[in-house]
């Protein structure tokens, strides 16, 4: 039954897409609508998520100790003592991701019937993004490295391909491209941390690389594996993740990103393919928590990646930039908790995320359909009555994502924060760092929401916004309920003690012991701290709020605070020159060392030598066309000198 | 009466003469006809040498050879004139100044 769950889109890629590049491409044929040929992918999408569901619970109804299913399919690679068969297995963490993958992705395909009615080439849309489905289900489910990385390339190819998905525009091209490279950068990494897992362990199966942990003569680690290889391991794949989940230093792709479609943003490059870092981490979490080098760096990275990012999001004016800077931002977030051990904290942001931003960005495509391409926030205004029912969702997106109880996105970044706190690998520096990432999200948040929703129209588009059709506010809504609710399934025993003594905590209980969830926590922290700086968090929420409250009903005041700290805006405004120096440090050095190649090696020396060769044939050529004079006597005469050379070496050279 | 017998060194620097008589018409005259001619002189001094070897050494080898040459020659006179006769109808000329077709 399991690989019924990429089967699906893989037909549905299959079929959208030979019936594109066979028949709606040729010239003159006319191009399939975005409702047949999306209603073909939804479908598809909506097999495999029920697929995914009854696997999910058929794993509920087995004993908790053995909830894996596996399925082999056939054998893939087999070379020496490498072998790799193409085997499924979905087990408590991946049947979490196959069901948000397949849930989300389908609430987005029905969204994308909408948003792209407009479209050109639909078909060709909907074939990228099956094929986006069935390589992210392939990463999640394959019961090795190497079929994760098999998805792991698919859905970067596919994010390739989305983003360029107008690549008439130079710049969404280019965007692509750049994603592309970025992303090219990490899997160099993932490779070599695969390599190294491979030479230490002889296996890539992930069951089998634990196995090796539990079945260790010492206890802690397997015969012959110091903590430095597995260091080592964390930091090269980590290398992967920084890449594929756009962390410092390889962020720079996820805000271009956004030229392609809204609804990729929001697929893509929010709900599903940027936490497939997080995925792997979680995955290896018996690796990393036997790693404590790469931990910290995990957590300092992510740490750093959340605080930064949010600064950036502050300014940014275009809606969609705001929305990606603050998945970097949260995605700092997930990786802080792995670094500090919250690998169950982790996933459950993964999840809270995947529905609270899946619904932000597809709110904002919902607001850019409205406003006819329009993506900037100081030119709308006033959207609150025209699009009454994005508004609300919306409303809704902006409360989980700022942190307010009771709504999703509280219960996860409180959980990050506590532990970045109070466990053993936190610190109170990422503490600090992740609550004032905190505030600023809820600011930025609220700026995003007051100066798009509130206060009165600012251009004649935003005056005569309309509403979106129900094939897009309908998955918003459910989007939006998820969002509201979906942070009750992660509830802390701190919360549930004081309504029953009893620990509910759903997620934890579920993961264990694929994903432990016991943290080990400093000595001496108790409840009443953590339940102080939960309101801490909150209060801080609640300011970053009423600051924006403040600043964005009057514009005036947020301009004369932007001319007073005219330096700091303009540093965040170019998003601390990371891209300049980016171009001035990578880029520029290697274009020009590409020119000098060109020039200087590829003109001059390669084509030197073949033109030289060339042409001292034609010369030699030319020079000995001179005896050949077409008179008969000539000929004779040399026949003559010929021979009597010849003779004068026989009679006299030989002696 | 009998003629007193001819030294050899006379008939072969008779036929040394000849053959660079018709080396030279060879490399000098323009004229086919004359080259042919040239040649065939040439080969007759060769035939010359043949027979006063052949003679000197007692051996019927060289003779032979000269009765070989003698039909081949023939052959190749015929030849030779047949071409003649060819690029003269093509060319209307047989000056080998004018004949460069080999260098174009």
């Amino acid at each position: 039954m399991l690989k019924l769950i990429p089967l699906f889109p893989l037909l549905g890629f299959l079929v959208n897409g030979l019936w594109y590049a066979l028949i709606q491409s040729r010239p003159g044929a006319k191009k399939a609508g975005s409702t047949v040929t999306g209603g073909l992918a939804s479908l598809a999408i909506l097999g495999s998520f029920i697929v995914s569901v009854k696997v999910f619970l058929q794993l509920r109804g087995m004993p908790e100790a053995s909830r894996v299913i596996e399925e082999t399919l056939f054998s893939w690679i087999q070379v020496g003592d490498l072998n790799v068969p193409m085997t499924l297995r979905v087990d408590v963490l991946s049947t979490l991701f196959t069901m948000v993958i397949s849930g989300v992705g389908f609430l987005i395909h029905v969204y994308s019937i909408g948003y792209m009615s407009h479209d050109e080439t639909p078909g060709k849309f909907f074939t990228y993004l099956n094929l986006f489905c069935f390589a992210m289900l392939m990463l999640v489910m394959g019961a090795n490295l190497p079929i994760l990385f098999l998805g792991w390339e698919g859905v970067g190819l596919c994010s390739y391909l989305l983003i360029g998905y107008w690549y008439t525009d130079d710049e969404k091209a280019s965007a692509g491209k750049k994603a592309f490279i970025v992303n090219r950068i990490g899997d160099l990494g993932f490779l070599l941390g695969m390599f190294l897992i491979f030479t230490t362990f002889q296996t890539l199966d992930f069951v089998e690389i634990r196995a090796a942990f539990s079945n260790s003569p010492t206890g802690v680690l397997p015969a012959g594996v110091t903590f430095e290889t597995l260091s080592a391991i964390g930091l090269l794949l980590f290398v992967g993740c920084m890449g594929k989940s756009a962390q410092i230093p390889l962020y720079v792709w996820l805000p271009d990103a956004m030229a392609g479609p809204t609804p990729v943003s929001a697929l893509i490059h929010a709900a599903t393919m940027v936490t497939s870092g997080i995925y792997l981490v979680a995955r290896l979490n018996f690796l990393y928590s036997l790693a404590p080098t790469a931990s910290v760096v995990v957590a300092g990275v992510g740490a750093f990646t959340a605080f930064m990012a949010a600064t950036i999001a502050i300014t940014q004016r275009d809606i969609k930039k705001v929305l990606a800077y603050s998945t970097v931002s949260q995605l700092g977030y997930m990786f802080l908790a792995c670094g500090v051990g919250g690998y169950v904290a982790g996933v459950f942001h993964v999840i809270t995320h995947a529905f609270f931003k899946a619904l932000m960005f597809l709110g904002a495509g919902s607001v850019i359909h409205g406003m006819h391409e329009e993506q900037d926030i100081m030119k709308m205004g006033g959207l609150r009555s025209k699009m009454p029912q994005t508004f609300l969702v919306f409303l809704i997106g902006w409360l989980a994502i700022s942190g307010l109880p009771p709504f999703s996105g509280f219960f996860s970044k409180d959980e990050i924060l506590w532990l970045s706190f109070a466990s053993m690998k936190g610190s109170k520096v990422l503490w600090a760092m992740g609550a004032m990432t905190a505030v600023m999200t809820a600011f930025y948040m609220s700026r995003l929401f007051f100066l798009t929703f509130m206060g009165k129209p600012r251009t004649h588009e935003a005056e005569h916004a309309h509403e979106s059709p129900f094939v897009m506010t309908g998955p918003l809504w459910v989007l939006a309920i998820l969002s509201a609710i979906g942070g009750f399934m992660g509830i802390p025993p701190v919360i549930s003690e004081v309504f029953g003594a009893h620990d509910i905590n759903w997620l934890a209980h579920w993961l264990n012991p694929v994903v432990p969830h016991h943290v080990e926590l400093n000595p001496g922290t108790t409840h009443a701290m953590e339940w102080a700086l939960m309101g801490l968090s909150v209060l801080g929420a609640l300011v970053g709020i009423f600051v924006a409250k403040g600043l964005y009903r009057d514009l005036a005041k947020a301009e004369s605070l932007k001319q007073k700290f005219a330096g700091v805006h303009n540093i965040l405004t170019n998003k601390w020159y990371v891209d300049a120096l980016y171009d001035a440090v990578i880029v520029r050095p290697l274009v020009n060392f590409s020119k000098f190649l060109w020039r200087g090696f590829d003109v001059l020396v390669i084509d030197g030598f073949v033109n030289g060769l060339g042409r001292l044939s034609a010369w030699t050529g030319n020079a000995a066309r001179v005896m050949q004079t077409g008179s008969v006597q000539t000929y004779a005469i040399m026949a003559l000198l010929g021979l009597l050379i010849t003779v004068g070496y026989l009679v006299y050279g030989l002696a | 009466m009998s003629l007193p017998p001819v030294e050899p060194w006379v008939v072969l620097a008779f036929s040394a003469a000849i053959f660079f008589v018709g080396l030279f018409g060879l490399l000098v005259r323009r004229n086919l006809l004359i080259i042919l001619m040239s040649i065939e002189l040439m080969l007759n001094a060769v035939n010359l040498t043949y027979v006063t070897f052949s003679h000197q050494l007692s051996s019927m080898a060289g003779q032979m050879s000269v009765f070989f040459i003698i039909t081949v020659a023939a052959a190749e006179s015929a030849v030779g004139l047949g071409l003649v006769i060819a690029l003269y109808r093509t060319l209307k000329t047989v000056d080998t100044d004018e004949i460069t077709l080999l260098k174009d």
